[in-house]
């Protein structure tokens, strides 16, 4: 009982490692560029909600400030692209790295200097409240988690494999000069993957200020969900989930099980052993072009 | 003879400092193939990418259809019904043939004629429909040559601008393909524009021959006059000396008879 309950606990932290780990795909799959702020994305959308909805701000409605917050975060991904990113297209990707750590940077102290350096949390109607099944007592907020975690996935799954739009984002990533021949506007899907990218890091902030305390370094555990998506194999949407998973279940249980000064490292102890074993990661998409 | 539908006057290309062409103009024809013939590096790939958008031209004028459209974006050149084909196939390798063929039809939105356009790609090549489930990048290297050319006839275009289809190909498939290309344009009244080494192929399909060297367009005429042109030999394969010159012998037996 005492495991089920870490699980449950673990797969809602995964979770959230496994959305931000899906926005540092969806952004690499599009424009093979990785975006090291993904974290503090996260970070920032959390901190947008509790802007919004927390009483000591504006106190708006729950449910009223969650589609604002999600607005502003697309919003955010998208001008990032197009005042930012754009224009350092056909520079080396280096660039776009060192870029998006300095901006990862820049999120953090704005948030700082905004929201404050104490830790808050989102006040939200399921705080506090408790679901019983079976023996086990779970939050309210890990049920949540799980439960929008999974349908945002089923829901990019169906938008990445049926609709029109999704299948362009799809080819432009594989191969972007036939996307370019096929007619299809490269520069403007890019846009709205990042802008997509900035959504799921909103809700990814949601959540995780939902269920836990968020300050200005909260960003930081990007790191964790960078290894979750190399874990899963860097380019794969299911993958990224996945090994946010494997990296949310493996914490509680090295916490439990493993000397406390060790524990810290069992994720990327992980990580080293599927780039030794698997260099490609759990659930690549690897495909040698055939002349 | 009508008026051409693709007219291409003194354009100039630039991959950075180095001129990749240097003022070339040709015309093609409504309902005509024409074929441009030369070495590696002789500008006719960079011909194409500037005609389809990829690539800006330095100067000149291209007019398609009595509209100017040197330097306009590549999905507004697919929207006016130009289509490229590119060298090396270039298709979506995780995605499945069907899906390949959707994104073919990217800029229509008239379904209707994407379900049309994709049982007339099924008639001319058949074995895509028995692959359509399959990934692209599971089929062998003449089947993604199909399927690029059947992607490019989902944009129901008025004219397609192939590059190279016979790349890495085995000889008899560059003759089923060349067969398909010669269909299309008896009985859809394709209007295409060629760019091929593989000469002779290349002039038994066109009506009209062009032959580029470095950038330029050295030679021009009627496709059935030019393949008798005893140096067209030469000026494909842009070499001049005796010992190649053997070795092209033997190759053409072994490609062509």
């Amino acid at each position: 009982m005492d495991n089920a309950q870490l699980l449950i606990s673990g797969l809602a932290n995964g979770c959230v490692y496994g959305l931000i780990a899906l926005g540092f795909v969806l952004i690499y799959k599009a424009t093979e560029a990785v975006n090291f702020a993904q974290g503090d994305f996260m970070m920032l959308g959390a901190f947008v909600s509790i802007g919004l909805t927390n009483t000591e701000y504006m106190g708006l409605p729950f449910w009223l400030a969650l589609p604002i917050s999600l607005g502003i975060m697309g919003a955010l991904g998208y001008l990032l692209d197009r005042l930012i990113i754009r224009r350092l297209f056909g520079e080396s990707q280096t660039a776009v790295v060192i870029l998006t750590i300095a901006l990862g940077f820049v999120i953090r102290f704005a948030a700082g200097l905004i929201w404050g350096h104490e830790p808050q949390t989102l006040q939200n109607p399921l705080a506090g409240k408790e679901v019983r099944f079976g023996g086990l007592v779970l939050g309210m907020e890990d049920v949540a988690v799980i439960v929008v975690t999974v349908l945002l996935t089923w829901g990019l799954y169906v938008f990445f494999s049926r609709t029109k739009l999704g299948l362009a984002m799809q080819g432009a990533s594989q191969n972007q000069l036939a996307a370019y021949y096929m007619g299809i506007p490269v520069k403007r899907v890019q846009g709205f993957i990042w802008a997509l990218a900035g959504v799921v890091a909103g809700i990814a902030g949601i959540l995780f200020a939902a269920k836990g305390t968020v300050d200005p370094t909260t960003g930081l555990l990007g790191i964790k969900a960078f290894a979750a998506a190399v874990i899963g194999g860097f380019g794969s949407l299911p993958g990224a989930l996945a090994g946010g998973l494997i990296v949310g279940v493996i914490e509680p249980f090295a916490s439990r099980y493993i000397a406390a000064g060790y524990s810290q490292i069992a994720p990327y102890a992980l990580l080293l052993a599927v780039l030794i074993f698997c260099p490609n990661g759990l659930f690549s998409q690897v495909l040698v072009k055939k002349v | 003879m009508s008026d051409p539908i693709l007219t291409i006057r003194n354009v100039e290309s630039f991959y950075g400092p180095i001129m990749a062409i240097r003022g070339v103009s040709l015309d093609v024809i409504p309902g005509q193939i024409v074929s441009i013939l030369g070495a590696n590096g002789a500008g006719k790939t960079t011909l194409l990418k500037t005609i389809s958008g990829v690539m800006d031209p330095e100067k000149g004028k291209i007019t398609f259809d009595g509209d100017d459209i040197q330097g306009s974006e590549p999905h507004k050149i697919v929207l006016k019904g130009i289509v490229h084909v590119p060298e090396g196939r270039e298709v979506f390798p995780l995605l499945t043939v069907d899906e390949n063929l959707s994104l073919g039809a990217f800029t229509s939105n008239d379904k209707g004629q994407i379900d049309h356009d994709r049982d007339l790609v099924f008639s001319y090549f058949p074995i895509l429909k028995e692959r359509r489930t399959q990934e692209a990048g599971t089929l062998s290297g003449g089947q993604q040559q199909m399927l690029a050319i059947g992607r490019g006839l989902m944009a129901n275009p008025r004219i397609m601008l192939l590059d190279e289809p016979s790349l890495g190909l085995s000889p008899m498939l560059v003759q089923e393909i060349f067969d398909i290309l010669k269909r299309l344009n008896d009985e859809q009244n394709m209007t295409m524009m060629l760019v091929e080494q593989n000469a002779n192929a290349a002039l038994e399909l066109a009506h009209h021959g062009y032959v580029m060297e470095v950038g330029r367009i050295v030679m021009d005429d009627a496709a059935d006059v030019l393949i008798k042109t005893e140096d067209i030999q030469n000026f494909y394969l842009g070499i001049q000396d005796e010992g190649a010159r053997e070795n092209r012998r033997w190759k053409r037996k072994k490609t062509w008879r």
